[in-house]
């Protein structure tokens, strides 16, 4: 391992779950507000996740109010204090740009089927 | 002292303190040892003269044996002049490390860039070629366009950026910002990229 891979590896964040995209995330997001910090919670479908190492970022897309957000989040910025996933995904891409064409009920993601796995 | 020998390690990015993403380069710079230190009664101009990098024994030549002999130091593979303030003069075989550089700090950064070879006019120059890619346009899209009038002067300009060889040149990237300090490692993390590949040699020199 070469000195940036093993500074990199120092550097990334282990705490995150494992979420791919099609999961429902809720991205809690530390703000700065003068001296004073709140966390923000950004929730919504994960459509990507790319980069490697220390550039990985994934895209969350929510509708808030009738209006498609979408928030590209660095996985290991330290301005996310947590994420928890709501719920797993079943898709056959690894990047779901189609959603942002569909809408309402055609931009359902069916739900994974998870019950085979042993609960942690 | 004014600045130091490194070598570059590679890229990478960090956050800071506000979680933005700074770009940065990895540069291992030092310890380099005093080689020489040159002064104005004797050698007309001061300096110090620093040596970086391990050299074998039996591949250091006679001359440069009996140099690193005098400055009591084991051979160094690189050897550069460096300035120093006057109120801290170095002395022979010292060991300068990266202490001397601050967090925050702006450095000038010199090495030798990447060889592009013989390389056109757009990669050589940044020209932007001539015309359109498409409408019938077929062989102008890297053309250098014109390179002057006609007859009169009836010749080429001197200094007329054209096609050629580019890059293994030396180039100082000026006003790069420390942003990270790791003593221990003798790491530092500049903001940006520096010239030359992954091990390339580089000097590191604050920016004044």
């Amino acid at each position: 391992m070469n000195k940036v891979d093993a500074l990199n590896q120092s550097q990334k964040r282990t705490d995150h779950p494992d979420f791919r995209p099609g999961d429902t995330v809720a991205v809690h997001v530390k703000i700065k507000e003068g001296a004073k910090e709140r966390i923000q919670i950004f929730e919504g479908v994960v459509i990507s996740r790319k980069g490697s190492q220390m550039s990985e970022s994934f895209t969350v897309r929510k509708i808030s109010n009738g209006v498609g957000v979408e928030r590209i989040f660095p996985v290991n910025s330290p301005s996310i204090d947590h994420i928890s996933i709501s719920t797993r995904g079943s898709v056959r891409r690894a990047k779901l740009y189609y959603l942002r064409a569909l809408k309402g009920k055609a931009a359902r993601i069916k739900e994974k089927d998870t019950r085979h796995k042993i609960a942690k | 002292m004014n600045g130091l020998i490194g070598k570059k390690i590679g890229m990478t990015q960090i956050f800071d303190a506000t979680g933005n993403v700074i770009p940065v380069t990895i540069v291992e710079a030092g310890p380099c040892l005093v080689t020489q230190v040159k002064t104005v009664a004797k050698d007309g101009y001061q300096s110090a003269q620093l040596g970086f990098g391990s050299q074998r024994r039996n591949i250091t030549n006679k001359p440069l044996t009996g140099h690193f002999k005098k400055a009591g130091i084991e051979p160094v593979k690189i050897i550069k002049e460096f300035n120093f303030a006057k109120e801290s003069v170095p002395s022979l075989g010292q060991e300068i490390k990266v202490d001397i550089f601050t967090l925050g700090e702006k450095v000038n950064i010199s090495g030798t860039t990447k060889g592009k070879g013989f390389a056109g006019v757009v990669k050589r120059h940044g020209f932007g070629g001539v015309g359109d890619k498409t409408h019938g346009q077929s062989d102008r899209e890297r053309a250098p366009g014109s390179i002057g009038a006609s007859s009169y002067p009836s010749r080429v300009i001197k200094g007329m950026r054209m096609a050629g060889h580019a890059g293994n040149a030396r180039e100082t990237v000026q006003g790069l910002k420390i942003v990270k300090i790791d003593a221990e490692n003798n790491l530092l993390f500049i903001a940006g990229s520096v010239p030359g590949p992954n091990n390339g040699i580089l000097e590191i020199r604050k920016a004044k």
